[in-house]
């Protein structure tokens, strides 16, 4: 009897056990920091919806393992000589989770719509590099067929551009270039991209959206490469809190954290759990802007002076923590073929720095009866205070009054528009692998250029840059503008980002990417 | 008691009116608007959204626009989440900042009555002072700080319920408690005070004068005359609990409305923020309105005209 039962038990068991191996879902769990804003590509404009719809949709070419461009819808493409036009062949297998085929014409009519003015899109100035998209975008021309982007034929797509500009592979990577359904849009309006509604062309689809809980992709049946696929679904969470979503990740209820961790976890997390803790090189910059339009912060000899004065070895070594480089340069490295510049006192040694510094406050007329009085401005958060501080007491060393204000951030921003400031934190992240992304921002009339910087000779040299077609001249014109900005120093680097996070040992083949992003499609799960 | 009601639900329409137009202005006082962000906008493309969003509009005419709309049950597009509309929002969150905080506000009242009667009755006793004491740490130490603690404890250290998120039953336990914490403690010490007044009146030493058994004296006339102070305190409590808790919801990641009061506003998120103000207010005031019904089955000296 008892041997009996045991074989029941024992069958049950194996019956048990076999049922979880058939259903053996594999299951990616990521932070995503908040609430995605939209996941209409076309919208997008936050680094967490692009995360989901890198997943869901696909370009014609994408972010591969390791950050590079890799071929998405396109399998290959071809750049005329002069650098103007490429034309790009797509896969005659690339299939929309309908199981409609991607078609040239989808790219067409999903550019025509992501640019069209009525779309409001805030990334269609991103395209201006194409052909025709400036005018159509502000309006000046309401036929969307003079945009630069034709269908060849059903599986070509040629796109017309008014510079060479050998970066834009890199820039097709994001989402606003992204095909979209154009029946779908049609059919259900702001409503196509609901569940139950949207039809996506990447490796995965939208199943479930819950404000503020969770957003759930499933894999794309109809996916070119869907074999290859080896993930079931990834769950993303809107975990704002970085210490809650440090606890959830101990906890084993995520994979991946998506927040830095915070510099105060660092060093115990090096001895805790060094192979999960994952930091490297973020394509980006920490600095301070100078209001270049007020008294005294228009003189660059007092802009160099107060650059001299911090101590940024100090401020990655004991604040930040997270091995950040120290920057003397306004592009941070790692742009293949390009070097980047330094100011003349990066050689210097600290002491000599300061020394220098003072000298130059003394010439400028300030002493210690009559000291300069600044403010910084940054958004409220515990670690620009801990650097804002460090620099308060730097600056004091070189007999400066530093007052101290954090403001929320939509306030910090006004403040910036308006020119309200004289010295401020910015943190800049490239949208894609080139240093204009960086060394724009001291044009005249960007956007970003919060300095308010204005050198027509720096606005000549960087414009002028986008007609060089060979990438070792371009380069090399463009070194010229960054050592203007870098003599001026509108804006002071303080260090180059790092992006620490933790990513469970069950993830495999996850690499870094300077840009950061990491399509799940690489990805594969496995037991430890 | 009919015409009562009519009265309080017209006197609830210029109460709304206010709130309406209080948070609409004082929202478009604060420095920065909902298209400030890290990466500036192009000119044209921000004139563009603001004009689509009707921003362009002398602030009048806008609060005219979102009065009528509000007059047809439209609450508006979303500034922040584009692909939904504020009316969306709050329907897909309410259900879930209810649940949590209604199973907060019965186990609170379940433990708080409890607690608070057992004191009153033993007053001076090791009961009494272990229930003061819990309430007066309740009530002292703020969810800010009991939440991570709690996760940290019981999610992390422990591993008996989840850390955060939300789906099962596990998921609530932790939020109940810390939701249902500073209501135990307020409802121990209301009950207890007023239990105790109530059992030195002349009317409970009359009933044990004329030989009422003890047990109908306490339950029938003592507890019902106690209670009058617990209900007035639940009207605004319940609304406060039901409407989600910023930072339990926050902590615990948890998909209901709590979270939108301070993200939208942060955001400059105008409608959003509009939305959840007006729908909190229509809340309290329907709350303290059941209060003050709740009276008249409670107090027979409570007449409704």
């Amino acid at each position: 009897m008892i041997r009996k039962w045991g074989f029941v038990a024992a069958m049950a068991v194996v019956a048990m056990l076999g049922i979880q191996i058939a259903h053996a879902e594999t299951v990616l769990r990521l932070g995503n920091g908040d609430e995605p804003e939209t996941l209409d590509p076309a919208k997008s404009e936050t680094v967490v919806s692009f995360n989901i719809l890198q997943d869901a949709f696909e370009g014609l070419v994408m972010f591969g393992p390791k950050g590079e461009v890799a071929p998405g819808t396109a399998e290959k493409w071809e750049i005329s000589d002069d650098g103007k036009t490429y034309t790009f062949h797509l896969r005659t297998n690339a299939k929309w989770s309908n199981g409609d085929p991607v078609t040239a014409n989808d790219f067409v009519s999903s550019w025509h719509r992501a640019l069209d003015p009525k779309t409001n899109s805030p990334y269609a100035y991103y395209l201006d590099v194409v052909q025709g998209v400036h005018d159509f975008r502000t309006g000046k021309n309401t036929d969307a067929n003079s945009i630069g982007i034709k269908a060849i034929d059903d599986h070509t797509v040629q796109i017309a551009l008014n510079e060479p500009t050998p970066y834009f592979l890199s820039m097709l990577r994001l989402s606003v270039t992204y095909p979209t359904p154009k029946a779908v849009v049609d059919k259900f309006g702001d409503q196509w991209i609901k569940p139950g509604n949207i039809v996506s062309n990447g490796a995965y689809m939208v199943s479930e959206w819950t404000p503020n809980a969770s957003v759930t992709l499933v894999k794309n049946p109809h996916y070119y490469d869907a074999s290859k696929v080896k993930i079931d679904k990834v769950v993303y969470y809107p975990i704002s809190d970085e210490a809650e979503e440090l606890k959830r990740y101990k906890a084993g209820e995520l994979d991946i954290t998506y927040s830095d961790v915070a510099p105060d976890q660092i060093p115990a997390l090096k001895k805790s759990n060094p192979k999960e803790l994952r930091i490297y090189p973020y394509f980006g910059t920490y600095y301070y802007a100078f209001n270049t339009r007020k008294k005294p912060f228009d003189n660059p000899k007092l802009r160099r002076a107060l650059s001299m004065a911090i101590d940024r070895d100090l401020i990655t070594k004991k604040i930040t923590l997270g091995g950040e480089i120290p920057a003397y340069g306004f592009v941070p490295p790692g742009v293949a073929g390009y070097t980047p510049q330094k100011t003349d006192f990066a050689s210097m040694r600290q002491q000599q720095r300061v020394a220098e510094a003072k000298k130059i406050m003394k010439e400028l007329g300030y002493s210690e009866s009559n000291p300069l009085k600044l403010e910084i401005l940054y958004n409220t958060s515990d670690k620009h205070k801990k650097i804002a501080i460090a620099i308060q007491d730097m600056w004091k060393q070189i007999g400066i009054d530093v007052t101290l204000t954090n403001a929320e951030f939509k306030v910090v921003r006004d403040r910036a528009h308006k020119g309200d400031f004289d010295v401020l934190r910015v943190g800049w992240i490239g949208d894609y692998v080139d240093p204009t992304t960086f060394t724009d921002i001291g044009l005249s009339d960007s956007e970003q250029n919060d300095a308010k910087y204005n050198n027509p000779k720096f606005d000549e040299l960087e414009r002028g840059q986008a007609k060089i077609a060979d990438t070792k001249k371009r380069f090399a014109h463009i070194q010229a503008a960054e050592r203007i900005l870098l003599k001026d120093l509108p804006n002071m680097p303080i260090y180059y980002y790092v992006s620490p996070r933790m990513v469970s040992l069950k993830v495999k083949n996850w690499n870094p990417s300077p840009l950061d992003y990491h399509p799940t499609r690489w990805l594969s799960l496995s037991e430890k | 008691m009919f015409r009562y009601f009519i009265r309080r639900l017209g006197g609830a329409i210029p109460t709304l009116f206010l709130i309406t137009a209080a948070s609409f202005f004082l929202m478009r006082l604060a420095p920065g608007g909902p298209f400030d962000k890290e990466r500036r906008l192009p000119r044209e493309i921000e004139e563009n959204l603001r004009r689509a969003y009707h921003l362009d509009e002398p602030l009048w005419r806008q609060f005219l626009r979102y009065l009528n709309g509000l007059l047809h049950g439209d609450m508006g597009p979303s500034f922040k989440y584009k692909d939904h509309s504020v009316a969306e929002l709050i329907a897909g969150g309410f259900p879930t900042s209810m649940q949590l905080g209604g199973a907060a506000i019965l186990l609170a009242l379940l433990i708080g009555l409890f607690l608070g009667i057992a004191a009153a009755f033993r007053q001076n006793s090791l009961v009494d002072y272990t229930a003061s004491g819990t309430s007066l740490v309740g009530i002292a130490i703020p969810s800010f700080v009991i939440a991570p603690i709690c996760t940290l404890v019981f999610g992390l250290y422990l591993g008996w319920t989840p850390v955060g998120g939300w789906g099962g039953f596990t998921h609530a336990i932790l939020p109940v408690v810390v939701l249902c914490l500073p209501v135990i403690a307020a409802v121990t010490r209301l009950i207890r005070a007023s239990m105790i007044e109530v059992l030195n009146s002349n009317f409970i030493r009359t009933a044990r004068a004329k030989g009422m058994p003890e047990r109908i004296t306490l339950t029938r006339h003592a507890i019902r005359a106690a209670l009058l102070p617990v209900v007035s305190y639940l009207g605004p409590a319940i609304a406060n609990t039901i409407t989600g808790s910023i930072i339990v919801e926050q902590i615990f990641s948890i998909p209901g409305i709590g979270r939108y009061f301070v993200q939208a506003a942060t955001d400059r998120d105008y409608t959003l923020v509009m939305g959840v103000t007006i729908f909190y207010g229509a809340i309290i005031i329907s709350c303290n309105l059941l209060a003050d019904l709740c009276y008249g089955f409670l107090d027979p000296k409570v007449r409704y005209d």
